[in-house]
């Protein structure tokens, strides 16, 4: 999947009018704790797919070298967070749709979840 | 004259100035003297059209500047004025009643994309150049702006490659006990906007020592872990440092309080003390510290209450990960 399905896919809008829409994403993950997604993201080129829309979005998806990030309910981020997504070639999107939703249909087209499993054993909910 | 403006594309003014390709932003930076062809080849006006005919075919040229012998220009001659003659069988007349006298010129230091604007709006296949005093210097074709930028697309590309050799192998000639690269940040607390800043440019800088991707995900992940507990915990900020060397990567994060009350506690993946309005920003999920531990080979946290912490990480790198290309001959591995 390219970026540009990624955007039909997703009905959602490009907020960075130069991003490179053939860019080649691999998977996806899904998070608003950006500490989550970087410990629990496996391999670069991904999506990232959040409700969080301040500059550390983009710090932390060009730290997990991410393809793209996908801004969920239809959030529109303050202008730092678009610049940096510029200045780091990031392709920033929003979407109408919630998290769940997002995650699904792009689960359903095919695209593989990113996010490696916590072992049973190091379980941290007790 | 006009010309420090043309030196510099200008920048910034607008969204279709930024986005100018290299070869637009070369077109304003290289003057038309750099690729115009100099050897000129004049004619004088009173040389029959007949003669014309030959001095195309020998100079394989299909027009040419008209000179005076005192070297004044006064027209240019092409191969259509040529055909104009032929068609009323008047080879006998003198270049100056077929030449075109419509003396479109461009000065040698213009920038050439000013000649590229008169090809397209005068229509003509050539350009005279002249000097300040108006002396003929050369004489410019879009064959030989096309050859002028590709030289210097190439002249850029080479010194970029240079540059980026130069980097890679920034420790290969340098001889000494320990060789290293030090970069320091100094990190605001509750300096959210900045976030992130210190441990993407410390991640540019490794990939253009030449590590490899991985190794700069790795550092990036864990000195942005970092500087996230700076802004977020620490009463002054704090600095991070990280020293580069060729077999190793080790990066130090200090601060001046307020300190951490247990440890062990603080390693706990899920422990957090951040603030509701920390979380809000999408961090103090308790991960922080068990990011960086994943990241790096090996990690040292001390820190005393009222007085500060100290974050030590570092990350080995394999032969064939080496950066700036310095490995040790003798390091075992």
């Amino acid at each position: 999947m390219n970026v540009s399905e990624l955007l039909n896919i997703v009905n959602g809008k490009l907020l960075v009018p130069d991003a490179d829409l053939t860019r080649d994403i691999k998977g996806g993950c899904g998070a608003d704790l950006m500490s989550d997604v970087l410990a629990s993201i496996q391999q670069p080129e991904g999506v990232l797919v959040t409700g969080l829309c301040n500059p550390q979005v983009v710090r932390t998806a060009a730290m997990a070298d991410m393809a793209a990030i996908v801004l969920v309910r239809g959030k529109t981020p303050p202008n730092e967070t678009i610049s940096l997504a510029e200045k780091e070639g990031l392709p920033l999107i929003t979407t109408p749709f919630g998290m769940f939703e997002i995650c699904g249909k792009l689960h359903q087209a095919g695209l593989p979840s990113l996010e490696k499993p916590v072992p049973v054993d190091k379980c941290s909910c007790d | 004259m006009m010309e420090t403006n043309y030196k510099q594309p200008p920048k910034k003014v607008d969204r279709v100035v930024e986005n100018i390709t290299p070869a637009e932003e070369l077109s304003y930076e290289l003057r038309i003297e750099e690729v115009m062809s100099r050897d000129i080849r004049t004619l004088f006006p009173d040389i029959k059209m007949q003669d014309v005919v030959e001095f195309f075919r020998t100079n394989r040229i299909s027009g040419a500047p008209v000179v005076t012998r005192q070297g004044e220009l006064v027209g240019v001659i092409s191969m259509e004025d040529l055909i104009r003659a032929l068609r009323v069988y008047n080879l006998d007349a003198p270049v100056s009643q077929f030449m075109s006298t419509r003396l479109i010129t461009v000065a040698g230091k213009e920038p050439v994309v000013e000649a590229l604007k008169k090809f397209v709006s005068m229509n003509v296949g050539r350009l005279p150049v002249v000097d300040e005093t108006g002396k003929l210097i050369g004489i410019l074709t879009k064959g030989d702006i096309t050859r002028g930028l590709l030289r210097a697309l190439q002249r850029d590309y080479q010194a970029e490659e240079v540059r980026r050799y130069r980097a890679r192998h920034l420790f290969e000639d340098i001889e000494s006990d320990r060789t290293s690269l030090i970069l320091r940040y100094t990190i605001q607390s509750n300096d959210f906007t900045r976030g992130g800043a210190a441990s993407s440019n410390i991640k540019r800088a490794l990939l253009r020592l030449g590590a490899n991707p991985q190794i700069a995900r790795r550092v990036g992940i864990a000195v942005y872990e970092a500087e996230m507990n700076l802004i977020i915990h620490t009463t002054h900020g704090g600095e991070i440092r990280v020293e580069i060397e060729p077999h190793q990567i080790s990066i130090d994060a200090t601060d001046d309080g307020p300190g951490i009350k247990d440890v062990d506690l603080a390693m706990k993946p899920g422990y957090s003390t951040a603030t509701e309005e920390i979380r809000e920003l999408g961090f103090g999920a308790g991960m922080g510290l068990v990011n960086i531990s994943r990241c790096v080979d090996s990690m040292k946290l001390e820190s005393t209450v009222g007085k500060g912490s100290r974050l030590r990480l570092k990350i080995f790198l394999k032969q064939d990960e080496t950066v700036g290309e310095g490995y040790p001959a003798n390091r075992e591995n």
